[in-house]
């Protein structure tokens, strides 16, 4: 099964750690993609920018409105994903937990509904 | 015709108490699909109703209701899939499906594992122990309901949606192993003992055993827990559990008297205690104790709970209580869970080891959680402790505190007739 992890974290929090930490960060981030990749697991993976780079549309009664912002205000925010394919939610599960995300916020994780299954 | 009907119908009865768990967590299957195999079962079941007072009862009933079940799931997966993805599924299934109903004494036992899927941490912890009683044993919506005192359609509901997040989630149908980390491992078997003893509990709640649906659902929570002990005989907690059930399920003759009025444990007569049951819990609580003593660990939380009851029933031999010993297991119980409640039983343990002053004041360490002024047995403590140190008035304030907090009308009047006797 398919499982998209999200990485949920307070970005704030981020942007002002020091230079030294962030660099912890990221060496922990690369030793993490490079495991999921040698296991066979990693389908696709990538980090978004901060919130204050997002920009909402929606479009209503015709016409399109367009917000700067992301689409909600929230304590801790989505800041990258990984797609993984894995037996089951156990292993889903303890992939997430060794995610360097987990230990600074939250990892949401969240089946992939494959189309065959929309009936 | 009438007889073989009524003979069908028990053949049937005793198939699904003995293997529906099994047949459910069987045909369920890779798909995790809970649903679709209960649903399949119970058109089994029907054609079994049907079949069997005209044809007699198959050699194996079960590996009938398993081959009839199997068609209705395949039949099902076929009306529901189209194309290259339904003929895979249906490969996949078929094969599976073959290879069990080839032999039906083969059927893999997975009731443990399924036991494991429904007290998943991705469960709510809530609808577990409906979850568990469902599938394992088969109880419809509106008989856990009732049980649980819910409304059947919510509950429906609940149990439905906790099926599809096992199977849309992909919840697995495995028993952790000594591979999966230990403090994990313990938490998932903890969540399945604590929703096999909610089970028991709810049962228990109705002491005087007037709702039959309720009483059952002790004796089903017993059958669960010989299930798991006799799956995971060296758990020693799974023993432990089982033992604490066979030690209260002993003494419910004992806790009514004939005119139906409650008696408290310390009054009750050991005569009318089951001794079998008795012996039965003894030799469990025996057995974990030796399993722990040779694994590393403190010793859990049931096996604590059942050495309690255990001290308790030692009375029937040496006529006493060795409180001295009761207020040691719940030192170690508090240490393991800080529960009010746990609190409350070891406050009463040293009001009978040290007086009933050194019991009040470990109770009034607990005043300040709010949770006990709704909390009956909290009341009823310092009710009996205040009445020992002479303080009446205090003493009947709380009894009224306890009357007004309890649901069985048989405690409380019990209550009543003490606070009337200090007067």
């Amino acid at each position: 099964m398919q499982y998209l992890l999200m990485i949920y974290g307070n970005e704030a929090g981020m942007q002002a750690a020091s230079k030294e930490q962030t660099g912890q960060v990221l060496a922990a981030y690369t030793a993490y993609t490079e495991a999921l990749q040698k296991a066979g697991v990693m389908r696709a993976a990538e980090r978004l920018r901060p919130t204050a780079q997002a920009t909402s549309v929606r479009v209503k009664d015709g016409k399109t409105n367009v917000l700067d912002g992301p689409y909600a205000d929230t304590k801790e925010q989505l800041g990258g994903f990984y797609l993984i394919d894995v037996p089951d939610l156990d292993a889903a599960l303890s992939w997430a937990a060794r995610c360097p995300g987990a230990s600074m916020g939250t990892m949401e994780v969240r089946p992939i509904w494959p189309m065959a299954d929309y009936a | 015709m009438r007889e073989d009907g009524l003979a069908a119908r028990d053949a049937a009865e005793q198939v699904a108490r003995r293997s529906y768990g099994k047949l459910v967590a069987y045909l369920s299957g890779r798909a995790r699909d809970v649903a679709a195999a209960e649903d399949a079962l119970a058109d089994a079941f029907a054609a079994a109703l049907a079949d069997w007072p005209r044809n007699g009862i198959p050699q194996s009933p079960e590996a009938w209701l398993l081959a009839v079940a199997r068609r209705r799931t395949i039949d099902a997966a076929r009306r529901q899939r189209t194309g290259e993805q339904a003929a895979d599924h249906l490969a996949m299934m078929h094969d599976e499906l073959e290879a069990a109903a080839a032999n039906a004494s083969d059927i893999p036992d997975q009731r443990l594992a399924l036991m494991f899927a429904c007290a998943h941490p991705a469960i709510e912890p809530a609808i577990r122990a409906p979850l568990i009683l469902q599938t394992v044993l088969g109880f419809d919506a509106a008989t856990v309901a009732s049980a649980f005192l819910v409304a059947p359609a919510t509950m429906g509901q609940r149990l439905s949606r906790a099926k599809q997040k096992i199977a849309r989630a992909g919840v697995p149908f495995r028993v952790p192993d000594r591979a999966d980390l230990d403090a994990n491992r313990a938490e998932r078997l903890d969540a399945v003992l604590a929703a096999i003893y909610a089970a028991f509990a709810e049962g228990w709640s109705d002491p005087a055993g007037t709702e039959t649906r309720r009483r059952n659902l002790s004796e089903e929570g017993i059958w669960l827990g010989r299930l798991v002990a006799s799956l995971m005989p060296d758990e020693p907690e799974a023993l432990g559990l089982l033992a604490l059930m066979l030690h209260a399920e002993a003494r419910r003759n004992a806790r009514r008297d004939a005119a139906g009025d409650y008696i408290p444990l310390a009054g009750q007569d050991t005569a009318q205690w089951d001794d079998a049951l008795i012996d039965e819990a003894e030799a469990l609580l025996r057995r974990a104790s030796d399993l722990a003593a040779t694994s590393v660990g403190a010793v859990g939380r049931y096996q604590l709970e059942a050495a309690v009851q255990s001290a308790h029933a030692a009375r029937r031999i040496t006529g006493e209580v060795d409180w001295a010993a009761i207020e040691k297991f719940y030192d170690a119980l508090l240490t393991l869970s800080g529960s009010p409640v746990v609190a409350i039983n070891r406050a009463v343990a040293i009001a009978e080891t040290q007086g009933a002053a050194a019991g009040l004041a470990a109770l009034d360490a607990l005043a300040d959680d709010v949770r006990l002024a709704e909390y009956q047995p909290y009341w009823a403590a310092r009710a009996v402790m205040l009445a020992r140190i002479g303080d009446t008035p205090e003493a009947v304030r709380a009894y009224e505190r306890a009357i007004g907090l309890e649901r069985d009308p048989a405690v409380r009047r019990f209550l009543q007739q003490r606070s009337a006797a200090l007067r």
